[in-house]
C-alpha cells in the first residue's frame, strides 16, 4: 500500500530539488541564499513559499526556472535540467511587478511569449482572447498599460504567463502590492483558473491568510542561510469558498504557519 | 465630458502660451535694446574718424544715429540684419547666388546627409557595443577620443584627404557633419538599448528567447525615447559640421561659405544674417525631430 501510493507520487512529480546550496559571491562578501533545500512537487500542486525578507524564496523560484545557477545540489524539473525544461518552454514566470512593455497594447504584451515561440497568427489571436478571458480583461486588449490599473496591469502579467500553456506558474508575490479587496478577488480567480487547468504552481507570498487559502503544500523558510524550516500539507477541501478563511480547519493550519515562522525568527535572534 | 476638456485644454493652452510668451518676450526686448545700445559705442570710432578728417560735428542723437545705419559696420544693428535677412531670404530668386535660399538649401543638403551618415553609423556602433563586450571596450574610448579634437583642427585634413582621391563637394562636408553627429547617437542609442532591466531580461530567458529577439522585442523598443533626444542634438552637430567643412576650402556656396565671404570684404550685416539663418535653420530642424518623436512615441503608446 505505502509502496503503490509513493510510486504514484514519484510518477507525477514536476520539480525535485535536493540538497539545493547557492552563494551568492557579492563585494561584501559571500551571501548564503539557499543552503541545504530538499523539496519535491507534485503534477497540479499548489505550493506556497512564506517566510520573512531576504529567507530566499525568491532566489529558490529562480532556481527552478533556471535563472539562477545553484552551487550545490540537484533540481530538475519534469525530469530534465531548469535550462533544459526552459527550452522546452515549460515556465509561465509571473514577477513581483507586472512588467508589462509601455510601447504594447495589453493584447501585444500578452502576445509576446507567443510571438517568439512562433505561434501562428490566427492561434496567437485565439489564444489572447481565451486568456483575456480567463483573467477578466476582454475588451481592455486595445488599451495600453498606462490606463489599466495596478491590479488590472497584474492580471495582464498573469495572462501574458498563462498564454503559452506552461505546465508550471512560477509567481512570485505578484499580488503583493495590490489592496486586500483586489487581492481576495484575485485569489479566488487564480484557484479556479488553477482547478481549471490543473497546473502546477509555486507562488511565493508574505501573506499567511493567502499562503493557507490557496495552497495544497506551504513551505516555510527562514534566512541567513535561507532553508525550509517546516512543509506543511494542507487538508482544506479544493473547493474553497473565500469563508473558508473562518473555518476552525484553516485557522489550525494558519497558526501552523505561524509557529514555524516564529521558529525561524527566534533562531535569527 | 470631452466638452469640459475642450474648453479645459483651450484654456491651458493660452494660459501656456501667455506663461512661456511674456517672459520670452521680454528676455528677447531686452536683448534687443542691449544690441541697439552696444551698437553705439562699436560703431561710434568709425563716425568720430570720418568727422575729424571732415571737420564736421555731429549731435548725439545724429551720431547714435549713424551708428545704427552704416554700411560696415563692426556690430549691425537689429533691423539691418532683419532687412539683408528679408532680402536676401524672400526678395531674391532662390537660383540667385546672393540668395540665403540657395545658400542655405546648399548646407542643408550636406546637414542632412551628414546627419544620415551620423545617425546610421551611430546606430550601429551602439548595437555592437551593447551586444559585443570587445566592442564596448574598443569603440567606447575612441569615440570619446574623436570627440575631444577641435573639429576645426580636423576638417581641413579631411578635405585635403578627400580631395586628393578626388571626392569634393558635398560629400567631405558630409562626413564632416556625420564625424560630429555620430557621437550623441552612439551614447545615447548605447544607453537605451541597455535601459530594460534585470527582470524584463529575466521574463525573456523565461520564454527562451533568441538574442536577435530580445534585440527586436525589447532592447530597440526601449531605446526609442533615448535614440529621439540625441538625435535632436545630433541634429545640430550635424549643421554646425557642415558650416565648418565650408570654411577651409574657401567654398563659394553655402551658409559657411557666406560667413568666409562676409568676413573677406567686411560685410558684417552679411555675417549676421547668415549667423541668424544658421541658427534659424538648426531650430527648424530640432523642432521637426522633436515633432517626429511626439508622433512616434505617441503611436508607440508611450506618451499620452
Ligand atoms: N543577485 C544577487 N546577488 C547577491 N545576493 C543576492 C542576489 N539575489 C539575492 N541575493 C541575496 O540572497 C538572499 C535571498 O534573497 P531573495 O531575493 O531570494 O529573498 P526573498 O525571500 O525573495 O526576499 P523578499 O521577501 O524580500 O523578496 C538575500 O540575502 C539577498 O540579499
Ligand atoms: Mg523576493
Amino acid at each position: 500500500m505505502n509502496g503503490l501510493v509513493f510510486l504514484r507520487v514519484v510518477s507525477n512529480l514536476v520539480i525535485s530539488a535536493q540538497n539545493l546550496d547557492l552563494t551568492f559571491q557579492t563585494n561584501d562578501g559571500p551571501v548564503h541564499a539557499l543552503k541545504d533545500v530538499s523539496l519535491k512537487i507534485g503534477k497540479g500542486e499548489f505550493v506556497s513559499f512564506i517566510g520573512p525578507s531576504g529567507c530566499g524564496k525568491t532566489t529558490f523560484l529562480r532556481c527552478i526556472a533556471g535563472l539562477e545557477q545553484p552551487t550545490g545540489g540537484q533540481i530538475s524539473v519534469n525530469g530534465m535540467t531548469p535550462e533544459e525544461a526552459r527550452k522546452a518552454r515549460a515556465y509561465g514566470y509571473v514577477f513581483q511587478a507586472a512588467g508589462l512593455y509601455p510601447w504594447r497594447t495589453i493584447g501585444g504584451n500578452i502576445k509576446l511569449p507567443l510571438e517568439i515561440m512562433g505561434f501562428s497568427k490566427a492561434e496567437q489571436a485565439a489564444r489572447v482572447a481565451r486568456v483575456m478571458e480567463l483573467v477578466d480583461l476582454s475588451g481592455f486588449e486595445k488599451k495600453f498599460p498606462w490606463q489599466l490599473s495596478g491590479g488590472m496591469q497584474q492580471r495582464a502579467s498573469i495572462a501574458r504567463a498563462l498564454a503559452f500553456d506552461a505546465d508550471i506558474l512560477l509567481m512570485d508575490e505578484p499580488f503583493g502590492a495590490l489592496d486586500e479587496i483586489v487581492r481576495d478577488h484575485l485569489n479566488e480567480q487564480l484557484l479556479a483558473l488553477w482547478a481549471r487547468t490543473g497546473k502546477t504552481i509555486g507562488f511565493v507570498t508574505h501573506s499567511i491568510p493567502e499562503a493557507v487559502y490557496l495552497s495544497t503544500k506551504i513551505v516555510v523558510m527562514s534566512p541567513r542561510p535561507g532553508r525550509i524550516t517546516d512543509v506543511i500539507e494542507s487538508t482544506l477541501p479544493k473547493e474553497r469558498p473565500l469563508d473558508i478563511r473562518e473555518s476552525k480547519e484553516f485557522i489550525e493550519i494558519a497558526h501552523r504557519v505561524r509557529d514555524g515562522l516564529r521558529a525561524g525568527h527566534q533562531d535569527d535572534v | 465630458m470631452p466638452i469640459v476638456c475642450a474648453t479645459g485644454c483651450g484654456r491651458g493652452i493660452k494660459t501656456m502660451f501667455k506663461r512661456s510668451a511674456l517672459p520670452v518676450l521680454t528676455v528677447l526686448g531686452v536683448i534687443i535694446a542691449l544690441w541697439y545700445a552696444a551698437c553705439v559705442p562699436m560703431n561710434s570710432a568709425w563716425t568720430a574718424q570720418q568727422l575729424a578728417r571732415s571737420g564736421a560735428t555731429m549731435t548725439v542723437t545724429e551720431t547714435v544715429g549713424a551708428a545704427w545705419s552704416q554700411d560696415r559696420p563692426r556690430l549691425p544693428a537689429p533691423h539691418q540684419v532683419a532687412v539683408e535677412l528679408w532680402d536676401t531670404v524672400v526678395m531674391k530668386k532662390i537660383t540667385s547666388k546672393r540668395s540665403l535660399v540657395y545658400h542655405g538649401w546648399i548646407t542643408l543638403s550636406a546637414t542632412l546627409l551628414g546627419f544620415a551618415i551620423g545617425t546610421s553609423l551611430g546606430i550601429l556602433l551602439a548595437v555592437g557595443i551593447v551586444h559585443s563586450r570587445a566592442m564596448d571596450m574598443s569603440v567606447m574610448p575612441w569615440a570619446i577620443v574623436s570627440q575631444t579634437i577641435p573639429i576645426i583642427a580636423i576638417a581641413p585634413m579631411i578635405i585635403v584627404v578627400l580631395y586628393s582621391i578626388g571626392v569634393q563637394g558635398m560629400i567631405p562636408k558630409a562626413i564632416i557633419s556625420a564625424y560630429l553627429s555620430f557621437f550623441p547617437v552612439v551614447v545615447g542609442m548605447a544607453k537605451g538599448l541597455r535601459s530594460p532591466d534585470a527582470m524584463q531580461l529575466d521574463l525573456l530567458r523565461t520564454y527562451y528567447a533568441s538574442d536577435a529577439q530580445g534585440f527586436w522585442k525589447l532592447r530597440l523598443p526601449a531605446s526609442m525615447p533615448y535614440l529621439f533626444a540625441s538625435l535632436k542634438i545630433a541634429v545640430a552637430a550635424s549643421l554646425v559640421g557642415a558650416i565648418v567643412g565650408e570654411l577651409p576650402t574657401g567654398a563659394v556656396r553655402g551658409l559657411g561659405a557666406r560667413l568666409l565671404a562676409g568676413s573677406y570684404y567686411g560685410q558684417t550685416v552679411q555675417i549676421w544674417s547668415a549667423l541668424f539663418a544658421a541658427a534659424i535653420l538648426a531650430a527648424c530642424l530640432v523642432a521637426i525631430i522633436g515633432l517626429i518623436e511626439k508622433v512616434a512615441l505617441r503611436r508607440m503608446g508611450m506618451r499620452q
